[in-house]
Order: C-alpha cells, then sequence, then structure tokens
C-alpha cells in the first residue's frame, strides 16, 4: 500500500514538472510519468496494457516528441494568456466535482459476473473497436503521410523553380 | 480511504494537472504534454475502475483502445505542429490567427 502511495505521488510530481518545465525536459519528465504508470497498472493486475503503455508511452511517444522538438527549435516559453488564479479556480472546480461524483460512488461498487479472458475481450468482445483502432490507425498514417508530402512539396517549390510542363510558354 | 479510492484520487488529480498545463500553455508542444498527462489520468482511472468491480480484462481492452487512439492523435497533432513552425515560424497558440479570417 505504502509503495503504491509512493508511486502515485511521484506520478503526480513528475505530472506537475512536466507542466511546468520546458518542452525537451517536459517530455522526460512525461516519459518518467508513463513509466510509473505502467508500473502502478502492473501492480493493478493490468499487465498486457502496462507493457503498452511502457514501450508505447515511455518509448514512442517520447521519441517522437524529441523528433518534434528537435525540428521545431523553438524553447520559448510565451506566458500564458489565462491568469493563472482563475486557471486554478478552474481546475479546483473541476477536480472537485470529479472526486466529489466518483469517490462516494466506489465502496458501494459491486463485483460483476466473472471476467472474459483478455484475448476473448479484444477479438470477440469488442470486435467493433478493435476495427475503429484499425481505421483510426490508417487514417493516421494517412494524415502523416500527406503531411510529409506536403513539407516534401513545400521544401521543393522554396527551394527550385517549379519545372515546367512540356509544351508550356 | 480504500486503496482504490486512493488510486481514483490521483488518477483525478492527474486529469486536474493536465487541465491546468492546457490552460495555461501556449507552447502547441506543451499543449500535446498535457493532454497526453489528462490522458494518462483517464486510462489510470479506467484501471481501477476494472479493478474495482473485477473486471480487469474488460478495463484492459478498454484501456488499449485509449492507448491507440491517444498515440494516433499525438502522433498527427506533432506532425501538424512540425508544419505550423515551417509556414508560420512560430509554436505560440496565440499568434496563430488566421484561423480567425
Amino acid at each position: 500500500m505504502s509503495l503504491h502511495f509512493l508511486i502515485l505521488l511521484a506520478g503526480l510530481f513528475c505530472a506537475a514538472m512536466a507542466v511546468r518545465a520546458r518542452p525537451l525536459t517536459a517530455a522526460l519528465w512525461l516519459a518518467t510519468l508513463s513509466a510509473l504508470i505502467a508500473l502502478m497498472l502492473y501492480r493493478l493486475g493490468a499487465h498486457e496494457v502496462a507493457v503498452i503503455e511502457l514501450s508505447v508511452g515511455a518509448g514512442l511517444i517520447t521519441v517522437l516528441l524529441a523528433f518534434a522538438i528537435s525540428m521545431a527549435e523553438d524553447e520559448t516559453m510565451p506566458a500564458s494568456i489565462v491568469p493563472r488564479p482563475f486557471a486554478w479556480l478552474l481546475v479546483a472546480v473541476a477536480g472537485g466535482a470529479l472526486l466529489w461524483l466518483l469517490l462516494p460512488s466506489l465502496p458501494a461498487a459491486r463485483q460483476l459476473a466473472a471476467d472474459a479472458p483478455f484475448i476473448v475481450q479484444v477479438w470477440e468482445n469488442r470486435l467493433f473497436d478493435l476495427v475503429l483502432q484499425m481505421v483510426a490507425l490508417i487514417a493516421g498514417v494517412m494524415g502523416v503521410l500527406s503531411l510529409l508530402g506536403e513539407t516534401r512539396a513545400t521544401g521543393t517549390t522554396a527551394n527550385e523553380p517549379t519545372p515546367r510542363m512540356e509544351g508550356e510558354q | 480511504m480504500t486503496p482504490i479510492q486512493i488510486t481514483i484520487a490521483g488518477a483525478i488529480l492527474l486529469v486536474a494537472v493536465g487541465l491546468y498545463g492546457l490552460l495555461v500553455s501556449r507552447h502547441l508542444i506543451k499543449v500535446v504534454i498535457a493532454l497526453q498527462i489528462m490522458v494518462k489520468g483517464a486510462m489510470l482511472a479506467i484501471i481501477v475502475a476494472g479493478a474495482a468491480v473485477g473486471q480487469m480484462n474488460l478495463a484492459q481492452s478498454i484501456a488499449l483502445t485509449v492507448i491507440v487512439v491517444d498515440t494516433i492523435a499525438a502522433v498527427l497533432a506533432l506532425a501538424l505542429i512540425v508544419q505550423i513552425k515551417r509556414r508560420t515560424g512560430t509554436l505560440d497558440a496565440a499568434e496563430l490567427t488566421q484561423l480567425r479570417h
């Protein structure tokens, strides 16, 4: 229990530092937060999702963030438009409402029927979700490819004159 | 408080920290990082809810969907951010006012 509580506190500290730090440092704090969340998921019994979170959350997303930061080359931290006291007020209201709604209902949560195995849940009971995930993955890949293609086209027009078509005057 | 309640409270605090980052950040990459923090809080809450009702495998399948969708959103957002930087030269969300016209 105490280790669980410590992991939770460390995760909250990493999240707060990720919000405060500059982008590259924030990406590293986010990777640490992902690793801690994966550890907590493993301790809760969600072994498969813990492994996926560790590889995707702490690995892939961090690499992508570092890549985007190095491409953007912009580490400036402009001041917030929303006044910080107002932001704190909004966050306190939202967090307080969630705590007020969720916490009292948890002790009354009853055990449901026997849980199906993970493979059955993913490939049979939630097959529609899986199909939608595949569609979303393909759409995401197509979106990134179109953005990169646009980058190449932009680079060509920026550096070289557009080649004229045959027969064009 | 029970361990389940403490973990749910931690997940809600993670969402709150992410929401605060979303409100006060103008740097576009910091906005993506704040969104990631919020999603991690939501995912933790899903898994804890699964543990509370004894449906861990169902909760894991839902969390898997969350991870996939979150990753796609992050990849697309970062690709768009790189394009925005190339076209406008800034990552300040407040200076991206062209969509108003």
